[in-house]
This record gives structure tokens, sequence and C-alpha cells, in this order.
């Protein structure tokens, strides 16, 4: 058991750290050519360098273009209508039409972002080439801004996502293992045996959930080093911190298993209740999607996660290097859960019935 | 409370909703008996035991156990007793001496009485060659001699065994007897559950509950006397048929 429980964690963390991307790549890119001149070649010929499309094929016309998109052939269609490079030319100014498969709107918004950076890029060059000596007046003003991405300058998707993949799994199998293990021994018998003895509630608990608490560290340990080695994290800030904020995590976590294992009877009851709250403490975390773009009510819901908390101090602490006043909110918020916790667990673990 | 009465039971009622699993039974214990407590399934036997040690709260009545009162002192009556349970209740994970060490542990035990204990049981049981096996690869009569030694590690006044002897062979069954007799002779109080009416026949004295109710109190011999039949079998059966 001891070697699955690490070993199927730093398998997750490896493939999930490497597939949960939200960056938008290889999309599938197709085009429906009706100018057929060097204009719109060249048009083309910027999406073909780009690294963000796959250029796939031209589509003789629109209606085969539409077919290969309900087959999911091709993700985005570029039309450029007759007459492209003569009005552009002449007026200009021209329409193109763009078709994207928004089924994951989320996905065809960044791809839309992408489309329009490609096309306004080549409306400055076509622009430039275009431009008559006296007509510079109506040369286009341009403003740019440079933007300085801080804390990960290289917008690595992994350095976000490695700390609370890493905070995702530690919960997990401290969860379910302290859930389960306490639930199993009331199915096969020995916890009758051991409320038989005249041990003390706290000292069964503690006995019960110090083991799953070292584990934890152990899983944080492994899951740090593989952040370092593996994924090139930055840890700016103090390790030392980490560990401590972890520390009184665990607690939290390891009530929550003890008190669903109160008020179970089989390992198959623990292990739905268990999911049941993972899955949403996960989802609500802001692991995945920002709490900011979350409902009111729902960010309200959000401030009952544990988890939440647990990933903002490890990004905090991780990538910006904050220290303990920046983490304040958050663990006494934390510790204040752990103490709720791990009192209802004792008061609902009954020696008789 | 007399000085040897171990158990004191005054009409003593469990519900569970609308059913009654113990019907007002009441009784004694002396020291150092071996108390049989027969019933068929369902009687309410485990239900009445565990009462007793503590791990359920009556409905009502009153019971005093090596002293103590269920109620007020349930902690107490833990210290002085041991539980065998009808689940097999040692860690099958651990080793036999993992297991000896842990609950000795539990109760308070000394590392270097433990030790001491240890020994004691190794060589009793004949354990030199089990000793560091994991508890779950043994045989079942091995599991149950093992059980009842640790039940026993504390030195307590009472032992609860709740059907020690289901499931096992009849040449382990009578060593097993043997372990009770020879603890009872220690001054023990053996309180024990069973089916088999041969084991009947080896208890002091035995009280028969049929549907939460005890219907019958008294030695081997008298209650044969009493039904008129040859073997406790038939005293059973006049009395679970009604």
């Amino acid at each position: 058991m001891l070697p699955i429980i690490f070993v199927l964690p730093i398998l997750q963390l490896v493939i999930l750290s490497n597939a949960a991307t939200f960056e938008i790549k290889n999309i599938k890119f197709s085009y429906i050519d009706n100018d057929k001149t060097s204009f719109s070649r060249e048009l083309i010929q910027k999406f073909d360098a780009s690294t963000y499309f796959n250029v796939l094929t031209d589509f003789p016309s629109n209606k085969l273009a539409s077919e290969a998109m309900l087959k999911g052939d091709v993700d985005v269609i570029l039309e450029i209508p007759e007459n492209f490079e003569r009005d552009l030319v002449k007026n200009q100014s021209t329409d193109l039409s763009v078709t994207i498969n928004a089924i994951d709107g989320a996905a065809a918004g960044v791809e839309n972002v992408y489309i329009n950076q490609i096309i306004k890029d080549f409306n400055k060059k076509a622009q430039v080439k275009l431009v008559q000596p006296f007509n510079q007046i109506n040369k286009p003003i341009n403003i740019t801004s440079i933007p300085s991405f801080w804390y990960n300058e290289t917008l690595n998707y992994k350095t976000f996502m490695v700390p609370g993949i890493l905070v995702l799994l530690v919960t997990m199998i401290t969860l379910f293992l302290s859930g389960m293990n306490i639930v199993r021994e009331k199915e096969i018998g020995t916890l009758e045996q051991i409320n038989v003895t005249p041990i003390k509630k706290h000292q069964f608990i503690i006995g019960k959930l110090f083991p799953f608490w070292i584990i934890g560290f152990g899983l944080l340990t492994i899951g740090l080093i593989i952040a370092k080695l593996l994924f090139n994290v930055p840890i700016v800030g103090s390790i030392f911190l980490l560990y401590f904020f972890t520390s009184i995590y665990l607690l939290v976590i390891l009530g929550i298993g003890f008190f669903i294992s109160n008020f179970t009877e089989t390992q198959q009851q623990a292990m739905f209740i268990s999911w049941f709250f993972t899955v949403i403490f996960i989802l609500m975390s802001g692991l995945f999607t920002p709490i900011e773009s979350m409902p009111v009510w729902a960010q309200y819901i959000t401030e009952f996660n544990p988890i939440k908390y647990f990933v903002e101090v490890m990004r905090m602490v991780m990538l910006k290097g904050s220290n303990f006043t920046d983490i304040v909110p958050q663990f006494t918020k934390t510790l204040a859960y752990a103490i709720i916790m791990n009192g209802l667990a004792v008061i609902s673990y009954k020696k008789s019935t | 409370m007399k000085e040897d009465t171990v158990i004191i039971v005054e009409n003593l009622t469990k519900n569970f909703g609308d059913f009654t699993a113990v019907n007002n039974i009441s009784f004694e214990v002396k020291k150092g008996e071996i108390f049989g407590f027969l019933g068929a399934n369902g009687a309410g036997k485990t239900t009445a035991m565990k009462m007793l040690i503590g791990i359920s709260n009556p409905t009502s009545g009153n019971a005093q156990v090596a002293g103590f009162d269920v109620y007020k002192n349930p902690n107490d009556i833990k210290k002085n007793i041991g539980y065998m349970s009808q689940k097999f209740a040692l860690y099958d994970d651990l080793t036999v001496k993992e297991n000896i060490t842990f609950f000795g542990g539990i109760y308070g035990l000394s590392r270097k009485k433990i030790e001491e204990k240890r020994c004691q049981l190794v060589e009793e049981l004949g354990l030199q060659e089990i000793v560091n096996e994991l508890v779950g690869s043994l045989p079942l009569g091995w599991k149950q001699k093992i059980s009842f030694s640790v039940a026993l590690l504390h030195n307590p006044k009472i032992v609860f065994l709740d059907e020690p002897t289901g499931g096992v062979d009849p040449i382990t069954r009578r060593q097993f007897w043997e372990m009770i007799y020879k603890t009872a002779h220690e001054g023990t109080t053996i309180f024990v559950t069973t089916h088999y009416m041969d084991e009947a026949e080896y208890c002091d004295r035995v009280s028969i509950m049929v549907n939460g109710k005890i219907e019958a109190l008294n030695t081997p011999k008298k209650l044969k006397e009493q039904f008129k039949t040859s073997t406790m079998n038939d005293v059973f059966l006049k009395l679970a048929r009604g």
C-alpha cells in the first residue's frame, strides 16, 4: 500500500501538470481562398508561420469547409473574399469571414484573439506597402503596450499549475486515507475492540491521524522535488513557511476525514462522501478556474473551501515569495477550520452507542 | 455490593426503536465463576454483553461491573475487563508480537511488563514459531487462542467472551476451554456466550435468553433436573421452542 500511496500521486503530478494546459495550440486552421492573389497568399502565409495554427487545407467551397468543421476536422475557417487585394488597394478596406468552432467558448475566445492579432499585423504591413508618399497624414498613430509579466515572466502555465496540482494530490490522498482507514476498522471489527479498551478519545484520534499527517508531508516533499527538478517551478518563498502552513492544513483535511468516518458505516459510504466534497472543493478552489469569475453566491461558498486557501498560499509562497504576514488571512481561516473540524470529529466520535 | 459479586444486573433493558433487544434482565455473577450466557441467534446475548462492557448505552435499568456503574464509570469498567468479540478483532496486518505490544500499550502496561507477558504467552501457548508472523496468515484456532490471551494481558477481573469458539475444530475447542478453566481457577471471572451445548455443561452456571428475556438461570445440573432432561441440548430446545 505504501508504495502505491507515493507512486500514484507522482504519476498524477507528472501527467496532469503536462496535460492540464490552458494554452491553445495546434489550432486546426483551414481557409477558402476566393482571391488567390499575392495578398491573400501572404495572409495565409502568416497563419502558417504562427506556432498556434496548424494550417490544414484549403477548401474549394464554404459548404465543404462547414462539413469538415461539423466532423471536427477543423477549428477555424478563414474565408478570403474575391477581389480581396483589389478592394484593399482601392478602398483601403475589405472584409474577411472567420468561422470558429465555439463549443468550448473560452478556447474560441482565445482563438479569436490570436486570429485578430495576425490580421492586425497583416493590416499594418499592408498599410505600409500601400501607403503613398503624400498620404502621410493617414498613418495610424501606433500605441503599443509593453507588458511585463510578474512572478511568471515566461507565462509558463506549468509554473502556475504544478503548485495547485500538488495541493490537490496532498489533499485527496490524506482525505481518502484517513476517512477510509477508520471506517475499515469499523468493518473488520477492530474498532469495537479498541472501544472496549480504556483508551482516551484524543489518544485514539491522534494515534489514527498522525501517520497520515506524516504521509502528507512525504507527499509534499516529493511533489516539491518534482516541481523543482522536472518542471523547474521557482520556489521563491520560504520552504519552511510552506511546511508550516501545510502542517495546519493537513489537520483540517484529516479532521474532515475523521468526521466523515464517524458518520459512515462502510468504506463505500465514506468513499462516496469524500468524493462529493473533494470534487466540489477542487472545482471551486481557483485551481482550474479563477474564483473572481464565479457568481457571487459561489464565491461565498469558496470561503468554506480549505483547498482554496492552500492553493493560494502555495502559489503565493512559491511564485511570489510571500512571507508570513502576507498569508495571515489564509492562515487564520485555515487554523480556525482545523480547530472546528477536529473539535467536531472528537465530539462525534462515540466509544459507545 | 457483596465482595464476591463482580457483575450485578438489575432490570436492564435496551430498545432499538420499537424493538426490544434486551427486556428487563436481572442476574448476578460471582468472582471466579464461569458464567454461560446462552440463547438462540438474535436472542439479545450480544446486545446485553455490549451494555456490560460499556460500548452500548442501556435504555433503562442498572448494572455494575467490577464494582463500577455502567453509566457513570464506563472507562473504569474497561480498565478491569477483557473482551473477545465474535468477530476476530486483532490486527491482521500486524504480527502476533506487534499485536501484543499494541494492546499491552493501550492498557497502559509498561514496556517491561509487556515484554514479560509476551515471553510468558509465547511459552504457554507454544508460539515460538509464529510470534513474528502476521496474524492474518494464522489458522482460526490459533487466532482465537491468541485473541483470548491478549484479552487477558492486563489481568482483568472479568473476561467477556462472545462466541469464542465459533467455527473452531473440536480439538482447539477443548484446548480453549482448558485455557478458560485455568483462567477461572486463577480467580478471573469468565462471562461467555456460546451456541455449543456441550460447552454449556462446562459452565458453573448458565442463563438462557429467549427473545430478550432470561428464561432460565441455574447450574447445568439443576437446569437438567428442572426440565427433566438428560442434556443441556434438550433444556435449550424446550426453552427456545417455548
